[in-house]
C-alpha cells in the first residue's frame, strides 16, 4: 500500500536560533512558520496575540520564517528586516510592526520602521542590503519544508502539525488539549 | 461487494510499479511525455484544481522548493483535469515555473492508469510520484484531499535514489 504518513512533526526543535515569547518551561508550544506579506498570516497575528494573552504562561509561542517569495516580492525583505532588528534585540517588535502595516513593505519602509522602533537604522539598511540574515530564513524555510509546512500560516502544536482551523476558539482547544494532556 | 472490493484494491501505484507513459499537453501548442526525462528522477503531484483559494497552495510551495528538488537532478510536474488554457493562467498569475500538465482529454484518462481519479468529484486525489530514471515509480503518497502534503516526502524519496549533485 501507499506510505500513509502519520502526522507532520517539527523536524528542527525549538531551540537557541528562535524567537520566542513566554516562558522556556511552559507546557506548550505554538511555532507559526509565517510569511509577512502573507495576508493569511496577518489575520493570523491577532488571533496568536488572543490566545496567547488567554493562556498566560502556560504558553511559549515562536515564529518561524516561510517567505513565499515567488508569490509575495517583498516577503524576502520582510523576513531579513525582521531578523535584523533580532540582531538588535527588536525582532518581536518588528514583527508586529511588519503584519500592522503589511501594505507597505518596501525596502525604505523598513528602514523607516527601524528608525521608528529605535533601532540603527542604517545598520538594518547595510544588512539588508547585503543579505546578512539570508541564511537564517533559509534554514527557517528549510527547516518547514522538512517538517511538512504546507503553506502560510502553518502552526505546529508540541512539534505536531495543527491540520485544523486556527481562529481562536479551535486553536485554544487544540493548545489546552496539549496542557490537559488529553490530546 | 465485488464493486468495493475492487474500489479498495485501486488506490495510487506502489513503489516498484512501472510507471505508465503518457503524453499531455503542457501548454495549448506544447505536450510533455514521461518518456521524455528516462535518466532523471520525476516528480508527478496531482492536484484536484487549478486556483485553490489559499496562498502557499501545493503548486506555490512546490514552486518555492523547485531548486531543492533541481540539486536531485529531479523534474517536477503537476498535473490535474485543469485544461491547457487554465493551466496558463494559473500558472502565469502563480509565477511557476514548473509544468502543468493537463489530464483534460479523455479526462482524468492519467489518473486512472495511475489509481488516482475521483469518480465522484471528477477531479484527481492529492497524490504524489516519484519515479526514478528507469521509469519506475519508487514512491508513491496519497493524501487526504484536502490537505496540502508538503514536501519533506518527495525530499526524503529524492535522497533515496541518491541522485544529488553536489
Amino acid at each position: 500500500m501507499s506510505p500513509h504518513r502519520d502526522r507532520a512533526v517539527l523536524a528542527l526543535p525549538v531551540g537557541e536560533r528562535d524567537h520566542m515569547q513566554g516562558p522556556a518551561n511552559a507546557t506548550v508550544t505554538l511555532v507559526e512558520y509565517g510569511d509577512f506579506e502573507c495576508p493569511h498570516c496577518r489575520r493570523a497575528y491577532p488571533i496568536v496575540k488572543e490566545v496567547r494573552e488567554r493562556l498566560g504562561p502556560r504558553l511559549r509561542f515562536v515564529f518561524r520564517n516561510f517567505p513565499l517569495t515567488e508569490l509575495h516580492l517583498h516577503a524576502e525583505h520582510a523576513a531579513e528586516a525582521a531578523e535584523a532588528a533580532g540582531a538588535q534585540g527588536k525582532f518581536w517588535e518588528m514583527h508586529d510592526r511588519l503584519f500592522e502595516r503589511q501594505f507597505a513593505l518596501e525596502d525604505d519602509h523598513l528602514i523607516e520602521y527601524a528608525r521608528e522602533l529605535g533601532l540603527d537604522a542604517p545598520r538594518l539598511g547595510r544588512e539588508l542590503a547585503t543579505h546578512t540574515h539570508k541564511a537564517k530564513v533559509r534554514d527557517d524555510f528549510m527547516s518547514g519544508v522538512r517538517s511538512g509546512v504546507n503553506g502560510t500560516p502553518t502552526f505546529f502544536i508540541n512539534n505536531v502539525r495543527h491540520d485544523q482551523a486556527w481562529d481562536v476558539e479551535p486553536l485554544l482547544a487544540a493548545l489546552e488539549g496539549v496542557h490537559e494532556g488529553v490530546r | 461487494m465485488t464493486d468495493t472490493m475492487a474500489r479498495a484494491a485501486a488506490g495510487p501505484l506502489v513503489a516498484g510499479t512501472a510507471a505508465p507513459d503518457f503524453t499531455l499537453h503542457s501548454t495549448p501548442d506544447q505536450t510533455v511525455s514521461l518518456h521524455d526525462f528516462r535518466g532523471r528522477p520525476v516528480i508527478l503531484a496531482f492536484y484536484p484544481a487549478d486556483w485553490s483559494p489559499v496562498c502557499g497552495d501545493q503548486m506555490v510551495l512546490y514552486n518555492e522548493i523547485l531548486p531543492e528538488f533541481q540539486r536531485h537532478g529531479a523534474e517536477l510536474l503537476g498535473i490535474s483535469v485543469d485544461g491547457a488554457w487554465c493551466h496558463l493562467a494559473f500558472a502565469q498569475q502563480r509565477r511557476l515555473h514548473f509544468p502543468l500538465l493537463a489530464d483534460f482529454e479523455p479526462k482524468g484518462a492519467v489518473a486512472r492508469r495511475y489509481g488516482v481519479y475521483r469518480d465522484g468529484d471528477g477531479t484527481t486525489e492529492r497524490a504524489l510520484f516519484v519515479i526514478d530514471g528507469d521509469g519506475v515509480v519508487r514512491w508513491s503518497y496519497l493524501s487526504p484531499i484536502g490537505v496540502n502534503p508538503g514536501a519533506d516526502g518527495i525530499l526524503r524519496a529524492l535522497e533515496t535514489l541518491g541522485t544529488e549533485r553536489g
